[in-house]
């Protein structure tokens, strides 16, 4: 074969190569979802972050606005820091709440936003003040038990005590 | 038992030989490397012979393990209501694991041992000495350009594995069982992160690539100058190279992915 073929054929090699790398990038991951840069950074101070993960999507209206980028404790008031990007573009009233909400039933938790009424929007580098914890089963389980308790334990005393 | 104790220490001298020549080959091949840019027309038929030849079993590979994968997981997810998701396990476990490392088992096999055999025939030849006689550095007009195409090819066909390991999976799941084609890749889009999961997909399959190439051209030059020799060495050739990029690959994962997401 001569050189010039060999080079050819490399060249298309390495062009089809590339091709499969910008289509897994573009079309099976998410290059263009979310962009990097044009974003600002909103913190949430929560009592119980549950199983968000960094990364997690952050959502007003089911829409994605944007990440979860770090998560730690603050060693003071022992609540969960979490800092998120919120992409430029979407402004949140200063009084916004933010949520931990569980997508389905098994599925990953994401930040959930719900925008409030005030007329001066949050900045860059502020705090969301309300905010609603993650919700843990085990407490749920535990806080339905105590109300059954309380429930037979009321029910019981008007009986006048015991078995009818 | 004093004789048992010289041969094991005799066995661990010669270990450790092996070890040191194989690394200081290895700096060698590397000093060669930036001597190898002025001729780049070298490695680029080097880039043919181990690049585009091994194109049609690696996409062949790759377009069977993407059938199987959605075959065999959608039984699985379809009992958790998670069919949906096929998409982005297939995706995920191609690149992140199973593209890196499926390529550089394939690679090792069809691209490592035809190296390890030319460079040991070379050897067993004497056409290496003939090269020295010549005063021309066996490293750079030989062994360089093989290395430095190993290393370009490997991650190329890793990836095109993947692509085409998905459009596989795409084939079965949206033509084949019926799974909506728009949830297919949008569920991908969502769970797959380029630089986490491609990125160090990509970064695996350079160092599998280094690990291949490098461990077909160290076998094939140190074969010794005989026919069972060069049968020898590219067996050895498989053998480590195989276990080489399984090993490296649960480093890599560990290093890569264990830290909270």
């Amino acid at each position: 074969m001569s050189k010039r073929n060999i080079e050819i054929l490399v060249g298309l090699f390495v062009l089809l190569g590339l091709a499969g790398l910008v289509f897994v990038a573009l079309k099976a991951a998410n290059l263009t979802s979310f962009s990097n840069g044009d974003t600002y950074t909103l913190t949430a101070r929560f009592d119980n972050i549950g199983g968000l993960k960094a990364r997690a999507p952050v959502r007003s209206a089911g829409v994605v606005v944007g990440r979860v980028t770090s998560i730690s404790l603050d060693a003071k008031t022992y609540q969960g820091v979490v800092r998120m990007e919120v992409n430029r573009g979407f402004e949140f009233p200063k009084d916004s709440s933010a949520k931990i909400l569980t997508a389905g039933l098994l599925g990953d938790q994401y930040i959930g936003l719900e925008p409030g009424g005030d007329p001066a929007n949050l900045a860059a580098g502020d705090t969301i003040k309300q905010t609603q914890s993650a919700v843990v089963l085990e407490n749920l389980i535990g806080q339905f038990l105590f109300n059954k308790a309380a429930d037979a334990g009321s029910s019981g005393g008007n009986g006048g005590g015991g078995k009818p | 038992m004093i004789d048992g104790i010289a041969r094991l220490g005799a066995w661990g001298l010669t270990q450790l030989r092996g070890f040191g020549r194989a690394a200081l080959f290895f700096v060698d091949l590397l000093a060669a490397l930036p001597s190898i840019l002025r001729r780049f027309g070298l490695v680029v038929t080097q880039i043919h012979t181990i690049g585009n030849r091994s194109l049609v079993i690696i996409l062949a590979s790759g377009m069977a393990v993407g059938f199987v994968l959605a075959l065999q997981l959608y039984n699985t997810l379809i009992t958790f209501g998670a069919a949906e998701s096929l998409g982005l396990v297939v995706n995920l476990s191609l690149v992140r694991e199973l593209g890196p490392v499926v390529t550089a088992l394939l690679f090792a096999g069809r691209a490592g041992t035809s190296l390890t055999a030319e460079i040991g025939l070379m050897k067993a030849g004497e056409q290496i000495a003939a090269l020295e006689l010549m005063a021309i550095d066996p490293r750079q007009r030989v062994l360089a350009p093989r290395f430095l195409a190993g290393v370009i090819s490997m991650p190329l066909l890793a990836i095109l594995f993947s692509a085409i390991g998905i459009l596989g999976a795409w084939l079965v799941a949206v033509g084949l069982i019926g799974i909506d084609a728009g949830n297919f890749w949008a569920i991908q889009q969502n769970g797959v992160d380029v630089w986490r999961d491609l990125g160090n997909g990509v970064v695996k399959s350079f160092v599998f690539g280094i690990i291949c190439t490098a461990v077909a051209l160290y076998q094939g030059y140190e074969t010794e100058a005989t026919p069972e020799g060069v049968a020898y060495a590219t067996t050895r050739t498989v053998v480590i190279s195989s276990l080489g990029v399984l090993g490296m690959d649960f480093i890599l994962t560990a290093l890569m992915f264990s830290t909270g997401r």
